[in-house]
C-alpha cells in the first residue's frame, strides 16, 4: 500500500494536535492571568465591596458606545456607612445565601443560570421597585417573606419560601447592589434604571 | 459454525439470557455503569417534565418542590448520567483496547458503590432539604448553588477520588498491556478531564472571579474534552461496529483533537462576554468560539463516509444508527445551534434566555445521550452471548426504531419550541424592553412564549415516551435471538 500524503498522515495530525493544544492552553493560561488581575475586587471593571456606600446608576455612555455603570456620591445601604472590611462581611453573606438558597436555579446571575425569573445582574436598579426611597424595605420584605409579596407580574409565578433570615436578607441586598457595579460590557443592553426619569 | 448461518434453520430454538459470563471483568463493571445510568436517564427525564409543567401551572407543587429544585435534579442528573455512560464505555473497550486485564478491577468495583451511594444521597438532600442558612456549613453539606455543579464539596471530594481510582484503572491498564493512538488521547483527556473539576471548588465572594472558573469547568468539560472523549469512543466504536481500519479513525481522532481543543479552549472566551472580565473577550470568544463546529463536521464526514465505504454492514445496527445519531446531533446541537448565538453581537440579547436551553437540549441529547445509548446496545449484545443484532431483527426490530424515532423526535421538538421561545424573549424582553422585571413579564406573558411552552411539553412528552421504549427493547432485544453476531475483520 502507497505511504499515506503528508495531509492525510497519523504521524502529522498526532503532531499537530499536540501542538495546537497545547498554545491554545498556554495562551489561555496566559489570558487567565491578565483577567484575574483585572477584576479582583476593588479594580475598575468590579469594584470594592464598599462601593455599597455610594449611589449606583447604569447609563448609555456615549464614547463607549454601550451601558455603563456609574457610580456616583454617597448613598449608604441601610443608610449606614461601612468600612470595606465590613462590607465584603455582608456582601459575602449575601454571596452566600445566593448560593444556599440555589437562586440560579430559577433567576440567571451576570446572564447565567435558569430562565425561571428574572436576571439579577442589575435587580438593584430596577424599576419594579418604584422609588428609591422605599426599595431597600421593599427587597427586605419581599425577600423574607416571596411568598406573600408575590411580584408575578400577572405571570402566576411566584418565589418559594426560602427561610431567609433579616440578616440574610441584608447581605443579599448588598450582594445585588455590590454585582449591578460590575461593568458587564454593555449587558443588559437598554436597561432603564429606576432613576432613568431623573 | 458460519457466524450468519441462522440456528433457526437447524430448528435449535435458542433464547439468550443475560450472562455475566459473556463479558470480560471491565465489561462487568461497565454494565453496572450503563444500568445505573439509564436509570439516572429516566430520572433526569421526569424531573425535566416536572420543571416543564411548573413553566405552565406556576402553582404545580409550588413550595414542596419547587422550580428550583426540579431543574437542579434535570440538569444533575444528566450531567451524572453521562459521566456514568463515559466510564462505563470506557471501561466497556478498556481490555480489549489494551490486550490484558484490567489492573485494579477490585478497587473500580469500590469506586462504583462509593460514587453511585454519593450519589444517592446527594439526590436525596437535594429532594429533602433542599436549601440551607447562608454559610460554609450548607455548602459543604447540602447544595453549592452553583448551576451544574451544586454537589456540596463533600461530594466533590468524592467525585475526585472515584475519577482518580478510574484514572488509575485507565492508565496503569494501558501502561501494563499496550498503548494505541486512541488509548494515548483518551489517556491524556482524562488528566484534563479530572483536573478541570478542581477549578470549580472553592469559593469565592467575588462573582466574576467565581464565574470565571466555573466556566471552566462547565465549558471545557462539555465544549472541550467530553467532545474529545466521545471522539475517543466513537473511533473505537467504528472499528468495532463497521470494522473501519485503526489508522484512518486514529487519523480522523487526532484531526478531531486539533480542531477541538484548537476551537474549544479559547473559545471558552464566549463565556466571558458579561461577567465582568476584559473587553478582549469579545474578539477571542467571538472567534474561536465560531470555529467549533468544524470538527463536529468533520465528525459527521468522517462516520457517514466509512459507515458508507463499508455498505452500512454493521455488528450491531442499533448501535452504529445511534453513532450516526450521534455525528448529526453533535453537528447540530452544538455546532450550528452553538454558532447561532455564539457571536457578542447578538449574544448581547439572546444570553440568559430559552435560546441557551434550546442549545443545552439538542447539545447534550446529540452529542451524549446519543453515543452512550449505542454503548448500550453494544453492551446487551454481548451481554447476551454475541447474539445477531445486524439486519433482519425479530419483530423487524420496531421497538428500536421507534424509541430511536421518538426520542429524536422528541428532542428535536422542544429545542425547536424553545428557540422560538428564545426568539420571542432576545426582541420582546432584551431588544424591546432592555431586561428590566417588567421586560422580562412582557416576554413571559406572550402568547408565543406561552405555546412554545405548551409544545416543550407535548414533545418532553414524546421524548418519555422513547426513553420508556428504549428500556424495554434493551431488556428485549435480541432475548430470543438464535443467530450469533456478524464477525467483521478490519477492512
Amino acid at each position: 500500500m502507497k505511504p499515506s500524503p503528508l495531509w492525510a498522515s497519523e504521524p502529522f495530525w498526532k503532531k499537530v494536535a499536540i501542538w495546537v493544544t497545547s498554545g491554545s492552553f498556554i495562551v489561555l493560561i496566559t489570558l487567565t492571568f491578565h483577567s484575574m488581575s483585572e477584576v479582583v475586587a476593588g479594580s475598575q471593571r468590579v469594584p470594592a465591596y464598599s462601593v455599597i456606600n455610594q449611589k449606583i446608576d447604569y447609563r448609555f455612555d456615549n464614547t463607549k458606545n454601550r451601558f455603563q455603570p456609574v457610580i456616583g456620591d454617597e448613598q449608604p445601604l441601610f443608610g449606614k456607612k461601612l468600612s470595606e472590611t465590613e462590607a465584603e462581611a455582608l456582601v459575602a453573606l449575601g454571596k452566600k445565601t445566593t448560593q444556599a438558597k440555589n437562586c440560579m436555579n430559577c433567576h440567571t446571575i451576570l446572564g447565567n443560570g435558569a430562565y425561571y425569573a428574572p436576571d439579577l445582574t442589575k435587580a438593584w436598579l430596577d424599576p419594579g421597585w418604584i422609588d428609591e426611597a422605599n426599595r431597600e424595605a421593599q427587597m427586605l420584605t419581599f425577600l423574607k417573606d416571596p411568598p406573600n409579596h408575590a411580584r408575578t407580574f400577572g405571570s402566576g409565578r411566584r418565589m418559594p419560601q426560602l427561610d431567609i433570615t433579616d440578616e440574610e436578607a441584608h447581605g443579599v441586598v448588598a450582594f445585588l447592589k455590590w454585582m449591578s457595579t460590575i461593568d458587564t460590557n454593555g449587558f443588559p443592553h437598554n436597561f432603564k434604571t429606576l432613576t432613568a426619569q431623573e | 459454525m458460519n457466524a450468519t448461518t441462522p440456528l433457526m434453520e437447524t430448528g435449535l430454538a435458542v433464547c439468550a439470557p443475560l450472562n455475566s459470563d459473556n463479558l470480560n471483568g471491565g465489561q462487568k463493571l461497565a454494565v453496572k455503569y450503563f444500568s445505573t445510568a439509564m436509570i439516572l436517564f429516566i430520572a433526569q427525564l421526569l424531573f425535566g417534565l416536572l420543571a416543564a409543567l411548573q413553566f405552565i401551572w406556576p402553582n404545580f407543587l409550588f413550595d414542596t418542590l419547587d422550580f428550583s429544585v426540579n431543574r437542579m435534579v434535570h440538569i444533575n442528573a444528566m450531567v451524572v448520567w453521562m459521566l456514568y455512560g463515559f466510564i462505563g464505555a470506557v471501561y466497556w473497550f478498556l481490555e480489549e483496547e489494551s490486550g490484558i486485564e484490567i489492573v485494579g478491577l477490585k478497587l473500580g468495583n469500590i469506586a462504583y458503590w462509593v460514587l453511585t451511594g454519593a450519589v444517592t444521597i446527594v439526590v436525596l438532600v437535594y429532594l429533602l432539604v433542599q436549601t440551607g442558612p447562608g454559610n460554609d456549613t450548607t455548602r459543604w453539606f447540602i447544595n453549592e448553588g452553583r448551576e451544574y455543579i451544586e454537589a456540596p464539596r463533600w461530594a466533590d471530594i468524592g467525585i475526585v477520588a472515584v475519577m482518580l481510582v478510574f484514572f488509575y484503572n485507565v492508565a496503569a491498564t494501558f501502561s501494563k498491556g499496550r498503548w494505541s493512538g486512541i488509548s494515548g488521547v483518551l489517556t491524556l483527556d482524562l488528566v484534563a478531564l479530572a483536573g478541570l473539576y478542581l477549578a470549580g471548588m472553592f469559593y469565592s465572594t467575588n462573582i466574576t472571579v467565581d464565574q470565571y472558573w466555573w466556566w471552566w469547568v462547565i465549558h471545557l468539560w462539555v465544549e472541550a474534552t467530553w467532545e474529545v472523549l466521545v471522539g475517543c469512543i466513537m473511533a473505537w466504536s467504528l472499528m468495532k461496529l463497521i470494522g473501519a481500519r485503526r489508522q484512518i479513525v486514529q487519523t480522523w481522532l487526532y484531526i478531531e483533537v486539533a480542531l477541538m481543543f484548537g476551537s474549544g479552549i479559547l473559545g471558552l472566551g464566549h463565556h466571558y462576554f458579561w461577567i465582568g472580565t476584559p473587553e478582549y473577550w469579545l474578539t477571542i470568544g467571538g472567534f474561536f468560539s465560531a470555529l467549533e463546529p468544524i470538527p463536529l463536521v468533520a465528525m459527521v464526514v468522517h462516520s457517514v463516509y466509512d459507515a458508507g465505504v463499508h455498505k452500512f454492514r454493521s455488528t450491531n445496527h442499533p448501535a452504529l444508527a445511534w453513532i450516526i445519531a450521534h455525528t448529526f446531533g453533535n453537528f447540530l446541537g452544538a455546532g450550528v445551534w452553538g454558532f447561532m448565538h455564539t457571536l457578542p453581537q447578538i449574544n448581547l440579547y439572546t444570553h440568559g434566555t430559552q435560546w441557551s436551553a434550546s442549545h443545552g437540549h439538542l447539545a447534550f441529547f446529540g452529542a451524549y445521550a446519543t453515543i452512550i445509548i449505542a454503548f448500550f446496545y453494544l453492551a446487551i449484545q454481548r451481554w447476551r452471548g454475541g447474539v445477531w443484532m445486524g439486519e433482519g431483527l425479530q419483530d423487524s426490530g420496531w421497538k428500536w426504531k421507534w424509541a430511536m424515532g421518538l426520542l429524536n423526535l422528541g428532542v428535536m421538538g422542544m429545542t425547536v419550541a424553545l428557540l422560538i421561545a428564545g426568539y420571542e424573549q432576545s426582541f420582546i424582553e432584551r431588544a424591546v424592553e432592555g431586561s428590566t422585571w417588567g421586560g422580562y413579564f412582557a416576554g413571559q406573558n406572550h402568547p408565543w412564549f406561552q405555546q412554545a411552552m405548551n409544545w416543550r411539553l407535548v414533545f418532553g412528552v414524546m421524548t418519555f415516551a422513547g426513553a420508556i421504549l428504549l428500556v424495554w427493547d434493551l431488556l428485549t432485544i435480541g432475548a430470543c435471538e438464535s443467530r450469533e453476531e456478524l464477525v467483521i475483520e478490519e477492512h
